[in-house]
């Protein structure tokens, strides 16, 4: 085990749930109740010093119980060496600790998050939509139940003309149009 | 000797806007200290964008201003917001690749790259020689036309006009040549999986040593034009201070991180390319306001074209593609004469090649700052999750930090010192 991990392991054995190492990056698989001591540490413990926030990532895997993966990618300034933070949250309870108050860099991150994914923050101090309408209210479109093209709010706008199948009689006439 | 003694009185008129520059600045602060005991402000809310010239794009911003100054400021994102993410999952991974041109679509090829070492990262291939090479040229002649473009606006933002006429003059001798290589000026689709899509023709290397014969020079005049500009330098210095650890705090990379002193740029600490082959340093700036900024840029200008010198030099013979027909296609010659060639295009266009599972992040330096690109894979032909990491999207994280306290003015300096592209940072 990577040497990073093996010291969280020690120290918050409640919370750790595993690591793995692949393509020469470190993956540390946490708990969502109590992760957010780990975090502080990581970014204050000088063992780690974890200053840098890279991203906050979600995926989304609806065949699973734990339908919300959240990836938290940091990076030490110090020691040169990127880590990323997975936590897993279902759908009826999509809620994960607020890094905000570690890494000010996260208060755009997790808004996208919830704006596409719609995992919430404990503690984010503004948590509104940040990409799409404040006033949308079809959902998050980077599920994977959201289709592509939308929930046909497009069709419902009345300045959008209404696509006509265009067969042999009226061929001209919608090529003219 | 002539021209020693004009560099001399040159270099001396520098001097002395210099310390005209302290002497007027402290005036200034005690000015406005004056002003700020005396004058009555009201409070008020005032919108700005998303169509306004100065905010590169279609950026919105909320100021909330006690007379004058910022007290806060909001941004408003998602005029652009074309939903690039949701659409990756149902494309294969070639037909990204002009997706990410329309990221950030001043340096259409930085985008290319940071997304192609992604997902070869994801392979593990190999990219031949001569192809890494083209790459790091390519990618630094980008980071050259992001900058011209970036010193020309921000300076016309300011007021300063002319040298707008003259970044403007270089970076169409450089989209030139793009043209030559790829055939389209900004929306380049030129980095392949496995290395690039055509070679670099001679007329392409040779009008590029000349480009450089005379660019060295010239980035000294540009500089000379800002330099010596008293209003240019009253509106940059001391404006929108960051320091390194608010800097770090927030993510901030690329220029807007090295001019707060800290010294990070992936293409010395993780370096791809042939980074690690050519000599060339990292500029680090102190003070982290908008003029140290201004230098990092115009000095990773000169170590870009150093970059470029040495590569051209150096340039071997050999491939530009990986032999790997199961990821780059084949000759198109040999298509429709050999049944094992056909097979691997047919599959390559109706499938995509397929990318084992896994998911991996890859932070590339685009001129802007660190481009990473976050992709999880499920063993098929399309990622199951990207997510584009932009560097503008974190630049406007830190934009309410940067702009309080100032003048409403200022904002504008502000928005330009960020070099944001909205089009990556809604994606």
């Amino acid at each position: 085990m990577h040497p990073v991990a093996e010291s969280i392991s020690r120290e918050w054995p409640e919370v750790f749930l595993g690591s793995r190492e692949a393509l020469g990056d470190l993956t540390v698989y946490l708990k969502p109740e109590g992760a957010l001591s780990v975090f502080r540490a990581l970014h204050d413990d000088e063992r780690y010093a974890y200053d840098y926030i890279v991203d906050v990532v979600s995926v989304d895997y609806p065949k699973e119980s734990d339908r919300f993966e959240v990836v938290v990618i940091l990076y030490s300034m110090s020691r040169k060496h990127r880590v990323m933070v997975k936590q897993r949250v279902s759908e009826a309870n999509p809620v994960v600790d607020s890094i905000v108050g570690i890494w000010k860099g996260a208060e755009f991150m997790e808004r996208e998050v919830y704006d596409m994914m719609g995992v919430q923050f404990r503690g984010h101090p503004d948590l509104r939509r940040i990409l799409m309408p404040d006033d949308y209210d079809e959902g998050y479109p980077l599920r994977k139940d959201f289709p592509l093209i939308g929930k046909g709010w497009r069709d419902d706008m009345s300045f959008v003309p209404k696509m006509k199948r265009i067969t042999k009689d009226n061929r001209e006439i919608s090529a003219r149009d | 000797m002539e021209q020693e003694k004009v560099v001399d009185k040159v270099a001396e008129q520098i001097e002395e806007t210099r310390r005209r520059e302290v002497v007027l600045s402290s005036l200034r602060q005690t000015v406005l200290n004056d002003l700020d005991s005396t004058i009555q402000t009201d409070q008020f809310l005032l919108n700005m964008g998303p169509q306004h010239p100065s905010t590169h794009g279609v950026l919105r911003v909320l100021l909330d201003l006690d007379g004058e100054r910022i007290k806060r400021s909001i941004p408003d994102l998602g005029y652009l917001h074309r939903g690039t993410e949701k659409i990756a999952e149902y494309r294969t991974y070639n037909q990204i690749i002009p997706m990410t041109d329309r990221l950030d679509y001043v340096s259409a090829m930085a985008n290319n790259y940071a997304f192609v070492r992604a997902v070869e990262k994801l392979l593990e291939i190999k990219v031949p020689e001569r192809a890494e090479y083209i790459r790091t040229i390519v990618a630094e002649v980008q980071r050259i036309v992001n900058h011209l473009f970036w010193l020309g606006t921000q300076a016309l933002d300011i007021g300063a006009m002319s040298v707008f006429f003259y970044t403007f003059r270089e970076r169409e001798e450089l989209l030139d040549l793009f043209e030559i290589i790829c055939g389209a000026r900004l929306t380049s689709n030129y980095y392949r999986v496995g290395g690039v899509d055509a070679d670099l023709p001679k007329e392409f290397i040779t009008r590029l040593y000349k480009f450089l014969d005379t660019f060295e020079k010239n980035i000294g005049e540009y500089n000379t034009l800002l330099e010596t500009n008293r209003i240019w330098l009253a509106r940059t210095k001391n404006i929108a201070v960051i320091t390194g650890e608010d800097a770090i705090n927030f993510g901030v990379s690329g220029p807007s991180l090295r001019g707060s002193g800290v010294d990070y740029d992936l293409r010395k600490y993780e370096p791809y390319g042939v980074y690690d082959q050519v000599e060339w340093s990292v500029p680090v700036g102190t003070n982290g306001d908008v003029y140290d900024r201004y230098w990092i840029r115009i000095e990773e200008m000169r170590e870009s074209s150093k970059i470029i010198r040495q590569c051209l030099d150096r340039l071997p013979a050999g491939k530009i593609l990986t032999d790997d027909h199961k990821i780059t296609f084949p000759d198109k010659g040999k298509v429709m004469h050999n049944m094992e060639t056909l097979i691997h295009h047919f599959l390559l266009v109706v499938q995509g090649f397929k990318v084992p599972a896994g998911d991996t992040y890859c932070g590339t330096e685009t001129p802007k700052g660190e481009l990473g690109f976050y992709i999880v894979s499920d063993g098929s032909g399309k990622p199951y999750r990207m997510k584009i990491r932009a560097p503008s999207f974190i630049h406007i994280g830190a934009l309410d930090h940067m702009a309080k306290g100032y003048m409403v003015a200022d904002i504008v300096t502000i928005f330009g010192t960020l070099d944001i592209v909205m089009g990556e940072c809604d994606r």
